[in-house]
């Protein structure tokens, strides 16, 4: 609770929101104590007074009513009765989003329909039908508001509900014996609890709004009694010869909901983990950069990424996800990387074109260069052109990574046009072409399919011939099998040899599995916590490990055709990254760690390409 | 395309009953004698009977309800005792004119909601994003009646750059650009609101969408950013603005009483909140019905934009 | 008497009816299936995406009601589903540890409700339950009143493992437990798993997609394919001798090292459509030795061999 009230006063205008609308409930709360005119006395001879006339601090009205004495006691009824409506309209809606929401299949589906019934009005013709036949009236306008709201809670509430009952500790609760009422109770509830907050929150101004719009219709509270939209109604008359007793009134609606409005949306910021943890930023077009220290200069690779770092800034975290790492192919090599999550392998292929989230991620230093060029930092056109055009990628899980509303005939196309000005047919030509090389069955007509209506092995394949599309020198594959079936694997791997074979590509493969790694590359990387900790022919590392991570990494890894057997672990748990240890970091894990492991710079050091960061490597190379 | 129209407007058909149930059973909440209630000033005895006989007000309520209902189908909406002509005339006339300002608002707050959503999500915390939010906060919070008063004391009275209200001048007017002219405050008003909730939403739509792979894809396949978010981006997002849309175009349809009522506009709105002081029902359960089984075909129409929009809705 | 046996169990999806004419035939998420499980055995049951492995296994803890068939747990039928009647005798353990901990409570919470619900227990009780169980998953009791988002999936994963040993199963299903978990981690978690089954005498259950995974920790597999049981047979054998085209395709897809790389399939092959299954043997489509017999006919499970059962008109030889 603390934590959220921080986090909701961190946000200045939330905090400016919850001062103003405060301080009126706390005035119109004191309302007895203040030394008011009755609201309700007429005195016809003093009507219309202007604001700051004595006596009357705001003026008077067109009966010669008190304005200041109306305005605190209108505001206090539309402010009860805007709330009053909120939460009844959150308590009733809630309850039946929860209900449908829960028990699914059929109850969903008739109350979801009579929700349904409910929003085909435009919000107002149901309440005005309610006061119509209710007759108009402070408590009638109230009901028709709530009522008028409920459907948005049912509908919003069940949306969320049924997001949790699918998931699985809903089921671990049913296994542990518990019954439907105490599910909804201790296990939805808690969870949907939020989301009911927010809701409330964000349309509680509104419900103000339209209890106030019901009023100044003459359809809420009835003379003398006054609120905020009564008042302002019973001005309309005088707007123009006498403005003051207009804007008095309105101007307080205005500042009443534009409080609640930053309040709220300090609230669901607060409460929303996403929003929380930062995650509804747009990421740039391109990486930021904060280059700190020297350039490497240039060498003769192809691609070579040279000394790498990037760091996500997180609030006051700073992961330091590539720590300082180097990497290089030539045309025709396939170069492995390989490490668990964490390990900095996605961030390091993705800083290659500038394409990792920022915020939060930047580059902090290091270079990156293709054929000698940096493209770290290198203006947005520049790296653009060579996107696809010269350095391609390959992701990992093909649903997510096509559009999903273009055929995949026109994301192919796009990508060539991108680069190349052909016409629609020759592009077409093209698509199918690709297709083809990718070895898609029937690619004339497949070419006009949209994603969902393809495997995840012929997605994949569709990926593959984009990353093909402008003909590059390099591939960065992102463990691009790692969401697919071992047979559909089978087959993409075969297909991505090939490639490389026909057209002298060069691929960097990302990926978390050395059985990938041994048929595919000639090189591999290891890394782990941002770092390479070995790098050498594929067949030597994984013959003759010199890193211990590496060797007891190969030994928990079980291999078909081991038969039935205790696995080797490695005890413990990756660092974490804003709180490496020095030294190795590697060293809390390992039973060879001395005193020197874990001080000072550990280098990669060995004969050329084939390399290892430890004190006490498993052999010399 | 077809069949899923023709699917979409049969399973209308159970909407538009369950409208009139809804209005029906609303309706019979009316305390007391419903033909008194009903006629109101108007409660003669002779009228009372006519009533009665009418619309059956003295059969049980299931028998009520499908003699309503017939009538209805028929064209027969009832006859207005305060206005002394049909119902149905009424509401035609009436409709028209609300179709005007609020079609006008709907293309309005569509248009430049989406706009400034995707200015503001492009340039995420820039200058842009930090005006457009204001804006939009304001927007938001302002009563529409409240805003419309002031844009009359401004506009109207104070530099006289537009008429004060009405949809025609009374005398010499009546062409297209005297309507413009009359337009314009009440179809600004009355946007506000919905420009604001629509920029929202696609400010956040699109927040959402840029984070996802694809948008990734493609960047690394080298599109220009700018159809990157314009083209990639954009229709993404639309899935999820387009039903906003749809929920917004109710919005404006109920943000139009109060404008009709400040501009004097002569719409449906105004209609039903006269009729109500008058207490006279069934030009309000006539122009409530009327008006949402409009709004239920509109939303269809949003349904095959959806569908033309999103291949994965099977049709 | 088996630890689990199920007979006949099948499940069908019913489809939307359409706005004019017939409901269409429901999808077969799984085919009617019967095997057993015998006590204190592993059996691993493998099978790729949209198999039915996990739809078999929520009918198996009673979160899925089968349209046909029978379960029995140490000789006694469990009847319609019911997760409370199930849970004393069966549990489950999720692939996703962090989704199946409600983000709310805190560990103890989670922890006691199998305690309270199934069986009962006092305040006093339960705590020492708690605390004998999470000494034997390796967990330190600190962590009881922290809450889920606190931990690595690696640990997430035994807590748990935990909350299915509090309710005292005889059986657990294992459902691709170690999927989401890092290599380094996912071996701790099998050894854990190996050992806890001694200690406790358990049954196991244990779903996977992962070839190497399940060969090392099961006694004997059940390959699934598109909804059916198309082999049984020992762990130690069936993938280096297969009888089942299917088994025989995955063994030589799953990467090996010192493998060289070749495609068993090269051709871009399409997998059966559930909505409109093919009649016959579903995997025909991607067999070499299809005849128009498996085309039309579905083959029934055969014994061959001594201890391995294939649906095969033309099983591999050895």
């Amino acid at each position: 609770m603390s934590a959220f009230l921080t986090l909701l006063f961190r946000n200045r205008l939330a905090a400016l929101g919850a001062v103003v609308i405060m301080a009126i409930l706390i005035l119109v709360l004191n309302i007895p104590l203040l030394p008011l005119h009755d609201p309700d006395v007429t005195a016809t001879a003093d009507r219309f007074m202007r604001p700051f006339a004595e006596g009357h601090l705001l003026g008077t009205d067109h009966l010669g009513r008190d304005l200041l004495s109306r305005l605190l006691h209108g505001t206090r009824l539309s402010l009860a009765v805007g709330i009053a409506a909120a939460l009844i309209a959150a308590a009733i809606g809630s309850a039946i989003g929860i209900f449908a929401g829960y028990f699914g299949g059929r109850t969903d589906n008739i109350v979801m329909r009579g929700v349904d019934m409910l929003m085909a009005f435009p919000y107002i013709l149901l309440a005005l039908a309610i006061v119509a036949a209710l007759g108009p009236g402070l408590m009638n306008a109230l009901i028709a508001v709530a009522a008028v709201n409920v459907p948005f809670f049912a509908r919003n509430i069940r949306g969320i509900t049924v997001g949790l009952a699918g998931r699985e500790f809903v089921d671990a609760a049913r296994l542990a014996g518990m019954g439907h009422t105490r599910i909804v109770l201790t296990e939805l509830l808690p969870n949907v609890l939020p989301v009911i907050v927010i809701a409330m929150s964000t349309t509680v101004g509104w419900m103000i709004l339209e209890t106030a719009g019901l009023s100044f219709l003459g359809l809420g509270s009835q003379p003398p009694q006054a609120d905020l939209g009564s008042m302002l109604g019973e001005a309309r008359s005088a707007m123009i010869s006498h403005p003051h007793t207009s804007i008095v009134p309105g101007l307080m609606i205005f500042l009443i909901v534009v409080s609640i409005n930053l309040l709220g949306d300090g609230v669901r910021d607060a409460l929303d983990p996403r929003l929380r943890s930062g995650a509804l930023s747009r990421p740039r077009a391109t990486t930021l950069v904060k280059r700190h220290g020297d350039v490497p200069p240039t060498t003769d690779d192809l691609l070579a990424i040279q000394d790498l770092h990037t760091e996500f800034h997180v609030g006051k975290r700073n992961l330091r996800a590539v720590d300082g790492v180097s990497l290089a192919v030539k045309p025709g090599e396939c170069l492995g990387v390989i490490g668990e999550s964490g390990s900095g392998k996605s961030v390091t292929a993705l800083s290659v074109m500038g394409l990792v989230a920022s915020p939060p991620g930047v580059i902090t230093g290091g270079a990156v260069r293709f054929q000698g060029e940096d493209l770290i930092g290198a203006p947005y056109e520049s790296l653009r052109q060579k996107r696809g055009d010269r350095v391609a990628y390959i992701f990992q899980d093909p649903l997510s990574t096509l559009h999903p509303l273009y055929r995949v005939g026109q994301q192919l196309a796009e990508a060539i046009r991108s680069h190349d000005s052909l016409s629609k047919a020759e592009t077409r030509a093209r698509a199918i072409e690709l297709l083809n090389d990718v070895r898609i069955p029937n690619a004339k007509s497949r070419v006009d399919d949209y994603p969902h209506e393809m495997s995840g092995g012929m997605r994949q394949r569709v990926g593959i011939a984009m990353a093909l599309a402008n003909e590059p020198d390099v591939i960065i594959a992102d463990e691009p099998t790692t969401a697919l079936d071992v047979t559909v694997q089978a087959q993409i791997l075969s297909l991505l040899d090939d490639l490389r074979r026909e057209r002298g590509l060069a691929i960097i493969f990302i990926t978390h599995d050395f059985g990938v790694v041994a048929q595919l590359c000639d090189r591999v990387a290891v890394m782990y916590a941002g770092r390479i900790v070995e790098e050498g022919p594929t067949q030597a590392v994984l013959d003759a490990p010199a890193h211990p991570y590496t060797k007891r990494l190969i030994a928990c890894v079980p291999e078909l055709g081991g038969g039935r057997r205790e696995l080797a672990a490695i005890p413990g748990l990756p660092p974490v990254l804003d709180d490496l240890p020095s030294g190795c970091a590697f060293a809390p894990r390992c039973n060879k760690a001395a005193k020197s492991c874990r001080q000072g710079e550990i280098p990669l050091q060995g004969p050329a390409l084939r390399t290892v960061r430890c004190l006490f490597p498993e052999r010399t190379l | 395309m077809g069949g899923y129209i023709l699917k979409r407007l049969i399973s209308a058909v159970p909407v538009l009953f369950g409208i009139t149930i809804i209005v029906f059973l609303i309706m019979s909440l009316i305390p007391g004698d419903p033909a008194t209630a009903i006629l109101g000033s108007y409660a003669t005895p002779e009228n009372v009977e006519k009533l009665n006989r009418d619309l059956g007000l003295d059969k049980p309520m299931v028998q009520r309800y499908f003699i309503w209902l017939g009538n209805m189908l028929t064209g027969d909406f009832g006859r207005s005792f305060s206005l002394n002509r049909p119902v149905i005339d009424e509401v035609l006339e009436r409709f028209n004119a609300t179709m005007i300002l609020s079609g006008t608002s709907f293309v309005l707050c569509s248009i430049f909601g989406i706009l400034a959503g995707v200015i503001s999500a492009a340039r995420q915390y820039g200058f842009a994003d930090k005006a457009i939010t204001f804006v939009v906060l304001i927007g938001i919070s302002v009563p529409s009646f409240f805003l419309g008063m002031m844009m009359i004391l401004l506009f109207a009275v104070h530099l006289r750059w537009l008429p004060v209200s009405g949809m025609y001048a009374i005398y010499g007017g009546g062409d297209l650009s005297d309507l413009i002219r009359h337009l314009i405050m009440p179809a600004l008003a009355l946007a506000a609101v919905a420009t604001g909730v629509v920029a929202r939403l696609s400010r956040s739509a699109m927040l959402e969408v840029l984070r996802q792979d694809f948008v990734r894809t493609a960047r690394a396949n080298g599109v220009p950013e700018r159809r990157v978010i314009m083209g990639h981006a954009l229709r993404v997002a639309m899935v999820s603005i387009l039903p906003v849309l749809g929920i917004q175009a109710g919005f404006v349809l109920s943000g139009a009483v109060y404008i009709e009522i400040v501009f004097q506009w002569p719409g449906v709105g105004r209609m039903l909140v006269d009729a109500i002081l008058a207490r006279d029902l069934l030009v309000v359960q006539g122009g409530v019905v009327f008006v949402a089984a409009c709004y239920v075909l509109f939303n269809i129409a949003v349904d095959v934009a959806q569908m033309l929009l999103d291949p994965r809705i099977k049709t | 008497m088996p630890a689990l046996k199920i007979e006949h169990l099948a499940k069908t999806y019913p489809r939307k009816r359409p706005l004019f004419g017939a409901a269409p035939p429901g999808v077969r998420a799984v085919r009617p299936m019967s095997f057993q499980v015998e006590t204190g055995e592993t059996l691993g049951v493998v099978g790729e995406s949209g198999c039915g492995k996990s739809t078999l296994a929520r009918m198996l803890v009673g979160l899925l009601e089968p349209t046909e068939g029978t379960i029995e747990i140490e000789g006694k039928a469990l009847g319609t589903a019911d997760p409370s009647e199930f849970g004393k005798l069966i549990q489950y353990v999720f692939q996703d540890p962090q989704s199946s901990l409600n983000p709310r409570k805190t560990i103890r919470q989670v922890m006691e409700a199998p305690l309270k619900r199934l069986h009962g227990m006092a305040k006093p009780a339960r705590n020492r339950r708690i605390a004998e169980i999470f000494a034997s998953v390796k967990l330190r009791e600190e962590f009881l009143d922290r809450y889920p988002h606190e931990f690595s999936g690696g640990q997430a994963q035994r807590i748990g493992i935990a909350r299915a040993l509090a309710a005292s199963p005889r059986i657990i299903i294992l459902d691709e437990p170690v999927s989401a978990l890092d290599v380094s981690v996912q071996a701790q978690v099998l050894n854990l798993l190996a050992d806890l089954k001694t200690r406790f005498g358990l049954t196991y259950l244990f779903i996977t997609h992962d070839l190497a995974v399940v060969e090392a920790v099961s006694e004997r597999i059940v390959v699934l394919y598109f909804g059916a049981v198309v082999e049984i047979g020992r762990a130690d054998r069936i993938f280096a001798n297969p009888r089942h085209p299917y088994t025989g395709l995955l063994a030589e897809s799953a990467p090996v090292v010192g493998r060289s790389l070749a495609a068993p399939e090269q051709k871009g092959i399409e997998l059966p459509d559930p909505l409109n299954p093919p009649p016959g043997c579903a995997f025909a489509g991607r067999c070499p030795r299809a005849t128009d017999l498996c085309r039309t006919r579905e083959p029934e499970l055969k014994q061959m061999g001594e201890d391995q059962l294939a649906a095969c008109h033309y099983p591999l030889e050895n």
